[in-house]
């Protein structure tokens, strides 16, 4: 079934292939981000690759006021309205600066956590009475437990696992699928430069996953795979040893 | 901007060096990157160019995530998209609209950028001449970080310096160029071979009008009446109606399938050892394939016929660790013959060429300051590294190429002297001249750069430093 999908975050390193692989099925996107002029030569690029329906819309994440307005604009570029809606924007402060410096810490929380909550809110709303559609996020697999490492920016996703569990018990009865997704590292920008990445994989490997679960409807998804074993053995260690651990 | 230290080197695998690699995926952070980068910086596709001209131990700046196409039309069969794009992307969104690129080199692995600043040949120089043919404008980013719109009106000399400048004068942002409408995805291919080079030299020039693809596969290792034995293939489009004559069904003739024989790609897993290609694997090589082909017609998908080193990916690893270098000349059409054969008798009595040789005509040169292509002929003939001993061929085989009028193409060359440089560019003291106006302290640099004089002495120091 071709659908019609708000890309929240559109130019995210993850949503790029997302998009692109989309496109090519033939599904009709709206692509919302900040930068006007990306998300310009984004759309002119999924319409030459794949002759795709591609409609931009500006979007930024810390004006949470905003955002009924995208999701009516975005659900209105469509007749029959928007099917799935899938919330892409993040980011990723350094541990040390984002411990150092609280504003980085906020910035973060408000990004990762407190738009999404913002936006998937107007997103439930509007599917809700529907009886239709689904709601996808891009979480991490950084929110299964916090970490030495980086446990700001997991504490972030960890929230919004917390609340997109929540939005889909709350949506399971109005037929309503919200998809949590658990990517690991991925080689995009916001991880380049850094070392020693585990599971490295290219964006489009994630992407490949992300596009299947929408189209079967998953509701959590580890990708890749290997996340999954992973994060159930790392989720099951006692806290007394894990503290001790440095991972 | 943040970077990934890498080991960089060329296709050859020649001297790898640790480098910085800048990895921008939005315009913003690409002129960020040119602005704040403190050291030098030379743009970087998919690093297909033989020798040390995207090398840089001060950074390298990667187009790879700049790969989008801005707009296609269909009408006038004209593409504009950014820099990083592939020809691989570009044929597979061309050919389902009908049309092909007008010019391309033996690998669908390179990209756009890399096409403008080396501007690449393919088998049609003789009838359609290098990229810039085809190219209508590009948006350079410079040194001081304006982005200038170059076309043969606006800034003209910068934009014949950009063709064939391997990246010194600025970042290519986008550029638009032609495409070449085509009819399927097949062309009709003649095969046949020459006795020796005065065979070959007369199979040209007598029949390549009628071919709009030209080449010659040489055997470098042949020696006496032998010389120059070589297989021609030449070809043309193939039209709808050449297809069905023999068989092969519409759906598959649609241009709209762009990969009509899907072939499954082989890969080189590793370096093999040095020793496997030696001069008695390459001459049992050669004698095969000369004796392996026919004179025929046939019909061959673009994917075989302009690829065929495609099939194989890293197929650079089969020459070992130690590398390998291609050495590629343009010889003037008065001197082809005498320079061919004094190449070729260097090279075969050397015993060091491998198994890729090409020969071809080039058609009339263009004005490009630093392009390649002359009118003539061209060689070009793999070695492995073999230290010392090419070192000293390709010293002879410089001057053979001096001595004839010609010159050795950059994109390939990664040993090349100041000295023989020099005599082979007139344009290359008008360049030095440009860069010095546009780049003053050297910010776009490569290892090529530096050999070669070609960025100002400022940047020399900075870059021992």
């Amino acid at each position: 079934m071709k659908e019609n999908i708000l890309i929240v975050g559109a130019l995210s390193g993850l949503a790029r292939p997302i998009a692109d692989q989309l496109a090519a099925q033939g599904h009709a996107l709206v692509l919302a981000a900040r930068d006007g002029e990306e998300l310009l030569r984004m759309q002119a690029d999924l319409r030459v690759r794949h002759r795709a329906n591609i409609t931009i819309a500006p979007f930024e994440a810390l004006d949470f006021d905003s955002h009924a307005g995208l999701i009516e604009q975005a659900d209105k570029a469509f007749a029959d309205g928007l099917t799935g809606i899938l919330f892409c924007a993040g980011w990723l402060a350094d541990q040390r600066w984002a411990a150092a410096d609280f504003a980085a810490a906020r910035q973060m929380i408000d990004i990762n956590f407190t738009a999404a909550v913002s936006v998937l809110n107007h997103a439930a709303n509007l599917f809700e009475p529907r009886r239709r559609g689904w709601i996808g996020a891009l979480s991490s697999v950084a929110g299964d437990r916090g970490r030495l490492s980086n446990y700001l920016y997991g504490s972030t996703k960890s929230a919004l696992n917390a609340y997109l569990q929540g939005l889909r018990h709350r949506l399971t009865a109005a037929g309503v699928t919200v998809i949590t997704v658990k990517p690991g590292c991925a080689d995009t920008a916001m991880t380049y430069g850094m070392e020693k990445l585990p599971f490295l994989v290219g964006p489009e490997v994630i992407a490949r996953d992300v596009v299947r679960a929408i189209a079967r409807r998953r509701l959590i998804v580890y990708t890749p795979g290997i996340w999954w074993p992973v994060m159930t053995i790392i989720r099951l260690l006692p806290e007394q040893l894990f503290r001790r651990l440095k991972i | 901007m943040r970077f990934r230290t890498e080991n960089i080197t060329g296709w050859g695998n020649l001297a790898a060096v640790r480098a910085p690699v800048f990895r921008p995926d939005r315009i913003g952070d690409l002129r960020r990157t040119v602005a704040e980068n403190r050291g030098t910086l030379i743009s970087r596709g998919l690093g297909r160019s033989y020798g040390d001209a995207a090398v840089n131990a001060g950074g390298v700046l990667s187009h790879v995530c700049l790969n989008r196409f801005l707009a296609f039309d269909e009408a006038q069969g004209i593409v504009e998209c950014e820099a990083g794009v592939t020809f691989d992307e570009l044929i597979r969104v061309s050919l389902e609209r009908g049309f092909f690129p007008a010019v391309t080199p033996g690998t669908r692995h390179i990209t756009v950028g890399g096409a403008i600043a080396a501007d690449v040949h393919g088998k049609n120089h003789h009838v359609d001449g290098s990229f810039a043919q085809c190219l209508l404008d590009f948006r350079l980013l410079t040194a001081g970080g304006e982005v200038l719109r170059c076309s043969r009106q606006e800034n003209s000399h910068i934009f014949w310096a950009t063709l064939g400048g391997m990246g010194l004068t600025g970042a290519i942002v986008d550029a638009r160029f032609r495409l070449r409408p085509v009819a399927s995805a097949f062309l009709t291919v003649d095969y046949q071979r020459t006795a020796n080079l005065d065979q070959s030299l007369e199979a040209f020039s007598a029949g390549d009008a009628g071919y709009n693809y030209s080449v010659a596969w040489i055997d470098c290792l042949a020696r006496g009446r032998s010389l120059g034995r070589s297989v021609l293939m030449r070809g043309n489009h193939a039209a709808a109606s050449e297809l069905r004559s023999v068989g092969i069904a519409h759906h598959e003739i649609a241009v709209g399938n762009a990969h009509p024989t899907p072939r499954r790609r082989k890969s080189v897993p590793c370096f093999l050892p040095n020793f496997v290609l030696n001069p008695w694997s390459a001459r049992a090589f050669n004698s095969l394939y000369y004796h392996g082909h026919r004179d025929e017609r046939a019909l061959v998908d673009y994917d075989s016929f302009f690829y065929p080193l495609d099939a194989v990916s890293n197929w650079n690893r089969i020459y070992g660790r130690r590398g390998f270098l291609q050495y590629q000349a343009a010889l003037p059409a008065d001197a082809s013959r005498l320079g061919l054969i004094a190449l070729l008798e260097a090279i075969s009595s050397s015993r060091q060429a491998s198994f890729l040789a090409v020969l071809k005509t080039f058609g009339p040169a263009n004005a490009g300051w630093l392009s390649f292509p002359l009118a003539g002929s061209t060689l070009a003939v793999d070695f492995p590294n073999t230290g010392p001993a090419l070192a000293q061929l390709l010293d002879t085989l410089d001057e053979i190429v001096i001595a004839h009028g010609g010159r050795v193409y950059l994109a390939k060359d990664a040993r090349m002297s100041r000295e023989s440089f020099d005599i082979m560019y007139p344009g290359a003291d008008e360049f030095r001249n440009l860069k010095a106006a546009l780049d003053p302290t050297g910010r776009f640099s490569s290892h090529l750069a530096r050999r070669l004089g070609l960025s100002p002495a400022a940047c020399q120091k900075r870059a021992a430093a």
